[in-house]
């Protein structure tokens, strides 16, 4: 998967999540959790959305490290088979 | 022969719109049954039956607005004769207040006096005030999952109320209708709201909710002698617990650590039972079971406090489940009267946007809210010794009618008891 199909994909599962606000305008380097306004409940669904569209199983001592569009594709790209 | 009436889902409500009703006359009903769905400031709210019988008339049509106490239905208990027309009336009209279902008369009877006016009936054509998309629960549910657009569909419930039949059939609507050759005119019929209209209800949802918010608050800071104490919490050893059995589990069943903080709730409340009640007609009545509101904001602005229904009796996982049922309905629409009339105490947890310490506003009848903020790590010193550790403030604010700091203490000190021994929750 090219690193714009991964970042399709993330998009895709924000907008299901946060329905009323508008992903495609995140800037690369945002707080993604701050600009959408997405709670730990939210956070949960995201990784596990994620897991179920890319087989990829987040482990909770990585969600700190996961804050942006970048920082999520870059560690979704080394990862997704 | 009971009166089923319009019920109070909290201290701020004072009128609801009768959405749909899903019993005709005749239908027999089971205690908690959802016979009809009600629509107020704040949600669609499924309405439960407190007891079995038999419906014998349906008073109220959908798309009436009403105020609290106003009789939507007449349910003849099982053994019951079928009354006259005259006999039925009279119930309402003599107490001055109508019956009240026995397990929502405590916050009834606090909420604004319900009385037995004739309804005002709203027309159900999109007014201002009825503008908002007329759909049950179960099909705005439907429709979120399938990303449909409600005011797209067709409704063919009473007075224009999409069904989740009509979700259901949004994508092929002709399957609804055998016989019907031509898939066009059927949808083509007229949605309830044009599309054109979608930007108006939802600044009159938030106008509502506001007005609903505004009203149980000004309430609460009007009547309620708050007092409130604050404890710092060391949750290494939950927090440990909870990372090591998250760790062995896939992602779908991770529990969130609010969750053992709702379960040390409920179990403090267990050692504090005079936090866990209503104070109605200038006295404490204390409730048994432990029914955990827990405030739930919405994204389109505003919160809602479903309850955690015995959450002292639960575990972990049960807790989660319950957490992510009432938090997917809260903001899907879907949730029950009981929910939102049953909660004993509130739990708002505000860590997640950095906030170190809630001054909570208690939500009447109710007599105290438990606030938490962010897990930070803090500089903490134990046995004489410094060491980092993740801190948590939790806060109490007590209604001292009810309590003194003393028995407010007591309640803090056991929720930190629990989350030190967190094998126990």
């Amino acid at each position: 998967m090219t690193d714009e199909q991964i970042r399709e994909v993330v998009l895709t599962i924000l907008r299901r999540i946060a329905p009323e606000s508008d992903p495609a305008a995140l800037g690369p380097d945002d707080n993604i959790r701050r600009t959408l306004d997405i709670d730990s409940f939210d956070a949960l669904n995201f990784f596990i959305r994620l897991d179920e569209e890319l087989g990829v199983s987040v482990p909770e001592a990585d969600y700190g490290r996961l804050h942006t569009l970048a920082e999520i594709v870059r560690y979704l790209a080394a990862r997704v088979q | 022969m009971a009166d089923f009436c319009m019920p109070s889902l909290g201290a701020d409500m004072q009128e609801g719109t009768l959405v749909e009703w899903l019993v005709k006359a005749g239908d027999e009903v089971k205690r908690r049954d959802v016979i009809a769905v009600v629509e107020t400031d704040k949600a669609a709210i499924e309405i439960e039956v407190y007891e079995d019988g038999v419906v014998e008339e349906l008073v109220v049509e959908p798309g009436q607005k009403v105020p609290v106490g106003t009789v939507l239905a007449v349910i003849r208990s099982e053994g019951e004769a079928a009354a006259s027309p005259q006999q039925r009336r009279e119930p309402a009209a003599g107490t001055g207040g109508a019956p009240v279902p026995a397990e929502s008369a405590a916050i009834k009877v606090a909420a604004a006096p319900a009385k037995p006016e004739p309804a005002v009936s709203v027309p159900s054509a999109p007014g201002p005030a009825a503008a908002r998309i007329k759909a049950s629960p179960y099909a705005r549910r439907l429709a979120a999952e399938r990303g449909l657009d409600l005011s797209q569909l067709p409704g063919t419930g009473p007075g224009g109320v999409i069904r989740a039949a009509d979700v259901a059939g949004g994508v092929a609507p002709q399957v609804l209708r055998p016989g019907t050759e031509q898939a066009a005119p059927v949808v083509a019929e007229p949605a309830p709201v044009p599309p054109a209209a979608a930007a108006p209800p939802a600044k009159d949802f938030q106008a509502g909710m506001r007005r609903a918010i505004a009203a149980a608050m000004a309430r609460s800071n009007r009547e309620i002698p708050h007092y409130y104490l604050g404890l710092r919490i060391d949750l290494s050893r939950t927090l440990r617990r909870l990372e090591a059995e998250n760790l062995k589990r896939p992602i779908r069943e991770r529990i969130l650590p609010v969750v053992p903080l709702i379960k040390a709730v409920a179990l403090a409340l267990g050692e504090a039972p005079e936090l866990n009640g209503y104070w109605v007609d200038d006295r404490f009545q204390p409730q048994e079971a432990i029914n955990i509101g827990f405030a739930i904001a919405l994204r389109q602005g505003g919160l809602i406090t479903p309850a955690l229904l015995n959450a002292d009796l639960q575990s972990l996982d049960e807790l989660m489940a319950a957490l992510r049922d009432l938090i997917t309905r809260a903001r899907s629409g879907g949730l029950r009267s009981s929910e939102l009339t049953e909660a004993t105490v509130t739990v708002t947890s505000l860590g997640d946007l950095g906030v170190e310490t809630v001054y909570g506003v208690i939500y009447p009848p109710q007599v105290a809210l438990v606030g938490f903020g962010r897990i930070m790590e803090q500089p903490w010193a134990e046995n004489g010794m410094l060491a980092v550790r993740p801190v948590l403030t939790a806060t109490l604010a007590a209604d001292h009618r009810a309590t003194d700091g003393h028995r407010g203490a007591q309640f803090l000190d056991a929720l930190n008891r629990y989350l030190q021994e967190p094998e126990k929750l």
